[in-house]
């Protein structure tokens, strides 16, 4: 083996050397047999002729023997290469055209992947993703406390159950400039069930919950605290007004801790136990009100369907002890990060439908090339019947057209994804809904950048085979003397036109969907309210921000009173 | 005439060019004409098999190559056996043998 490798490297580095050995060899072999046949008494062109006869051709041998050496595929490669980049420089607008064509293409398709990868296939992004699960009630989030309860202190299956309830704003006050924020209310176990450190000072605990409004703490996200406290780390300890009741801030999240969600991610954490106080209104003794998510990690070796068991065991009981509120209950696992199946469903067929599209437009790119390719191939059968006449190997001239296809391919599907990854950067920075902390991220991973490369590939393939029947048909004797290929040339164009067809069918069936979507959203923008929304506005304002609660109707309705007069005379 | 050749083994050549190199260095077209001698005009080996066979023993280290003058004072590219290449003939014959006779005995076989 060392002997191999030697050789491996020595042929790689002095291949001009070997080669100029073997041409010597072969050129003495030649010498060697004509002086034979001249012995027999042959004319010295005669024997010379029937010496290369007998040889076989130079060129044919050292091909053959070339191809035995170590590492004869690189030296072939790098050939290949160098021819391959000579042509292409040759003929600019058809490289150009080509890897355009599949930059966008590609470029789509990286795009579109990227989205599904992040919506569907990434998990959230919380430590051992695998094993934690959104508990359903029937195939819906929401549940209510006090079942929440039961099924925490009850299940056999799960290491740990958390409750998540979804406040949405909050007025927040850290002296002096009063804002909005968006928070989440949670379970006293919620850091330590999904197995999170804190960045700064520490999380609360299940041992914090010592009954209703016991637990007055805040747990900062890493972003609030960077873009509202400018990284002081001194905020730990401080004491901020939320909805003008105080609260301690215990710690900061680290920074790549969202939140359960994929597209959500809330300004802070504060104990599901201060639920009355933020919102003024106690729902958590009430079985009837389903307004939190149950989310838990399985124990070891616990399978979902396992743990649907268990918890249903738990619903038949539920059911039988509170027929009034619980009758019929039951549950189902679901995936955390977009509301369970009440909107992973749409989103899977959706993405699933926005894949295929972008599929049919790399399909269309591929036919499109594989036209182009033969129609170039057919202008080269000149050379590649020169080629063959030379003593190339069919299968050497095929390797060579493949490596060309594949260097156009790879260099649009670079190309492609550059632009992608500008356009995926863009799109998770992008909010949709101002003031709100939803957003998409969408950033490219391995998982992109990997199938943007076999895509890549495989387009190459799918368009590089088109010419190799003209290529494999191709008469040296035939195209020499006439430049026409001979054979083939009137099954070409059908295979050709097969492609045409197909490139049309599937671009018609681009431009009616794209058409059929750009209706569909030009219709539900011109939607029948029975009111006329130009110039309409909508108002909005919570009076829970200011520390008003729900029985102070009075003063509430007084200060409702009052900003609205305010908000007519600041618009007139 | 090159039309009839027998079809060589898979495996059967580097034997034969072993066998052909254990008496003296040969060079290509010496090596070849060996082989036709001692397969007494049976077996005619085709260059672009015997090239690529010859350069693939070269770099597994059984053939060494020199070149010198040959018999009419051409140079020639020499092959000749190195000790590797003698145990590897060895080997090799042993293997032969042992498929000559099991093939045999099945063919033989009623």
């Amino acid at each position: 083996m060392p002997g191999r490798i030697v050789s491996f490297f020595r042929n790689l580095l002095r291949r001009t050397t070997a080669d100029q050995a073997l041409d010597e060899e072969l050129q003495s072999s030649v010498e060697l047999l004509t002086e034979e046949k001249m012995k027999e008494g042959l004319s010295p062109s005669e024997a010379r002729r029937r010496a290369l006869i007998e040889l076989g051709g130079v060129e044919q041998v050292r091909t053959k023997v070339r191809e035995i050496r170590s590492g004869h595929l690189f030296e072939d490669l790098a050939a290949d290469l160098r021819f391959t980049r000579r042509t292409l420089a040759k003929s600019p607008g058809f490289t150009l055209t080509a890897i355009v064509t599949l930059a966008l293409g590609i470029g789509v398709n990286a795009v579109v992947f990227s989205i599904l990868n992040a919506l569907l296939l990434r998990p959230v992004n919380v430590p051992n993703a695998q094993n934690f699960y959104l508990v359903q009630r029937f195939h819906v989030p929401p549940q209510a406390y006090p079942d929440y309860l039961d099924l925490r202190d009850r299940n056999r299956t799960f290491e740990s159950l958390m409750a998540v309830k979804f406040v949405g704003e909050v007025g927040l006050d850290t002296g002096g400039n009063p804002s909005t924020a968006w928070l989440v209310l949670t379970s006293g176990n919620y850091f330590d069930a999904l197995g999170i450190r804190p960045y700064l000072g520490r999380f609360f605990h299940a041992f914090d919950e010592k009954g209703i409004n016991s637990a007055p703490y805040v747990v900062l996200s890493y972003a609030y605290w960077r873009r509202h406290f400018d990284k002081d780390r001194g905020v730990v300890g401080r004491t901020v007004e939320i909805n003008k009741h105080p609260f301690a801030v215990v710690g900061v999240a680290p920074a790549e801790f969202r939140s359960t969600d994929l597209i959500f991610s809330p300004a802070m954490w504060i104990p599901i136990m201060e639920a009355p106080t933020i919102m003024s209104y106690n729902s958590l003794q009430n079985r009837g009100e389903h307004n939190l998510w149950v989310m838990g990690r399985l124990k070891p070796g616990i399978t979902p369907a396992e743990a649907a068991a268990d918890l249903n065991a738990l619903g038949s009981w539920l059911s039988k002890t509170y027929p009034a509120d619980d009758d019929g209950i039951k549950f189902t696992m679901g995936r955390p990060g977009l509301l369970g199946d009440a909107l992973e469903g749409p989103a899977r067929a959706f993405m699933a439908g926005l894949m295929l599209l972008a599929g049919l437009i790399l399909l269309a790119a591929c036919a499109n090339l594989g036209r182009l390719f033969a129609a170039r191939a057919a202008d080269r059968l000149k050379e590649v019947a020169l080629r063959l006449a030379l003593g190339s190997r069919r299968a050497r001239i095929l390797r060579q057209l493949l490596t060309e296809a594949l260097l156009v391919s790879l260099a649009g599907g670079a190309i492609g994804l550059f632009g992608s990854v500008q356009i995926l950067h863009a799109l998770s920075a992008w909010n949709p809904f101002p003031e709100t902390p939803i957003n998409i991220p969408v950033n490219p991973d391995l998982r992109t950048y990997a199938v943007a490369l076999l895509l890549a590939v495989a387009s190459a393939l799918l368009f590089g085979i088109v010419p190799v029947r003209q290529v494999l048909r191709a008469d040296p004797w035939q195209a020499i003397r006439t430049g026409t290929s001979g054979a083939g040339a009137l099954r070409r164009f059908t295979l050709r036109d097969v492609l045409l067809v197909a490139q049309i069918a599937i671009c018609a069936v681009l431009v009616t969907s794209s058409l059929v979507a750009v209706r569909g959203l030009v219709r539900s923008l011109h939607g029948r309210y029975g009111f006329q929304p130009q110039n309409a506005m909508v108002v909005q304002s919570d009076l829970h921000m200011a520390g008003y609660a729900n029985n102070q109707t009075r003063q509430c309705s007084g200060a409702c009173w009052t900003l609205w007069r305010q908000f007519r005379a600041y618009l007139q | 005439m090159t039309d009839k050749r027998t079809d060589l083994l898979r495996g059967t050549l580097d034997l034969l060019i072993l066998k052909a190199l254990n008496l003296e260095p040969l060079h290509g077209v010496g090596i070849s004409r060996r082989i036709t001698q001692i397969t007494r005009g049976a077996f005619e080996v085709s260059f672009g098999s015997l090239f690529p066979s010859l350069h693939r023993m070269e770099e597994k280290g059984w053939v060494e190559a020199e070149w010198r003058a040959s018999e009419n004072n051409r140079r020639a590219k020499y092959y000749r056996l190195t000790s590797s290449g003698r145990a590897q003939l060895k080997t090799e014959e042993r293997e032969w043998n042992q498929l000559v006779k099991i093939m045999t005995a099945a063919v033989e076989s009623a």
